[in-house]
């Protein structure tokens, strides 16, 4: 599993990854994926609909990823606004 | 007499202060905004083309690796990317009843399927306030995959956080419609391409082209 995280200026950076099933690896995981939720980040892991449709899933806590995600992806949180221009 | 003489030129000069003051005090505070404006042209500002165009291929691939290759295309291809709304009676996919576009680090735009009446504009950003090389802005397909990965897992969340205007307010009402009107040749052309090729279409749940609205001339 990789933990990545979008970064303004450079795309995704990796910022952990490991075997969820290696228990040393696992909690390496989990106190990145912490530290990134603590920074008030959002954290989504890509899945797939039953219908084979892509979509994701928000996830508050390492317990709530699925055990074979193979990313979760950490954006910062929405904020509402946009700048005023015109399109 | 020296006395007076003595008494008079004090006089003067404290009179000759004060009238030169206030023009004195205004000369320098504009010298010293000229300086600093000086000092903030000159200085590095950290944006750097090359990093950001690197950046932006970078979002570019993990947005491709995330959504349907359909999805994917459409970005390609024109610029913004369309999230079936999941709240209707229809449900999210291919009977949904509205739809979102979504561009690139501008409000997310509500329609209706059927008629390509415009719904809402959701103003909603995803500002870094880490600010690494100081600038807080997502490149361009990562506000997008940002905005697709909240609107796919938690539409009510995000546009419980967005500001919702109507139409217009920000995105021009007639470059919609013309998107919608470019997204709809678009589909046609590709579900006449893929029949031609007799290939299956990936993410055939969403295969239907936007019902009515393509323009009628």
């Amino acid at each position: 599993m990789k933990l990545l995280r979008m970064k303004p200026g450079h795309g995704e950076i990796v910022l952990a990854e490991g075997d969820v099933d290696v228990p040393e690896q696992e909690r390496e995981l989990i106190e990145a994926f912490r530290r990134e939720l603590d920074a008030g980040m959002w954290a989504a892991v890509p899945t797939a609909s039953p219908a084979g449709r892509r979509e994701a899933e928000l996830v508050k806590s390492f317990d709530e990823v699925p055990r074979d995600a193979e990313r979760v992806i950490f954006f910062p949180r929405a904020a509402g606004g946009a700048p005023a221009s015109k399109l | 007499m020296g006395l007076a003489l003595g008494t008079a030129t004090v006089v003067l000069i404290v009179l000759l202060w004060e009238l030169a003051r206030p023009t004195m005090k205004r000369t320098l505070a504009s010298t010293r905004e000229l300086w600093a404006a000086h000092s903030r042209a000159g200085a590095p500002s950290g944006y750097d083309p090359g990093r950001e165009r690197r950046a932006e291929q970078r979002a570019r691939a993990l947005l491709r690796s995330c959504v349907d290759e359909r999805d994917w295309a459409m970005y390609r291809d024109l610029g913004f990317l369309r999230v079936w709304g999941g709240m209707g009676e229809g449900g999210r996919g291919a009977d949904a009843s509205y739809a979102y576009l979504i561009y690139p680090h501008k409000p997310i735009v509500a329609y209706m399927c059927a008629t390509g009446e415009l719904l809402n504009e959701y103003c909603v950003a995803f500002p870094d306030h880490s600010k690494p090389y100081g600038s807080a802005r997502l490149p361009d397909s990562d506000d997008v995959l940002a905005k697709w990965m909240a609107l796919t897992a938690d539409e009510r969340r995000l546009v419980g956080e967005a500001n919702m205007h109507l139409p217009g307010r920000q995105v021009d009402p007639d470059r919609v419609r013309r998107d919608l009107a470019r997204l709809a040749r678009w589909e046609l052309e590709r579900a006449r391409t893929h029949a031609s090729a007799r290939t299956p279409v990936a993410g055939a749940g969403d295969s239907r082209p936007d019902r009515g609205i393509l323009p009628a001339a």
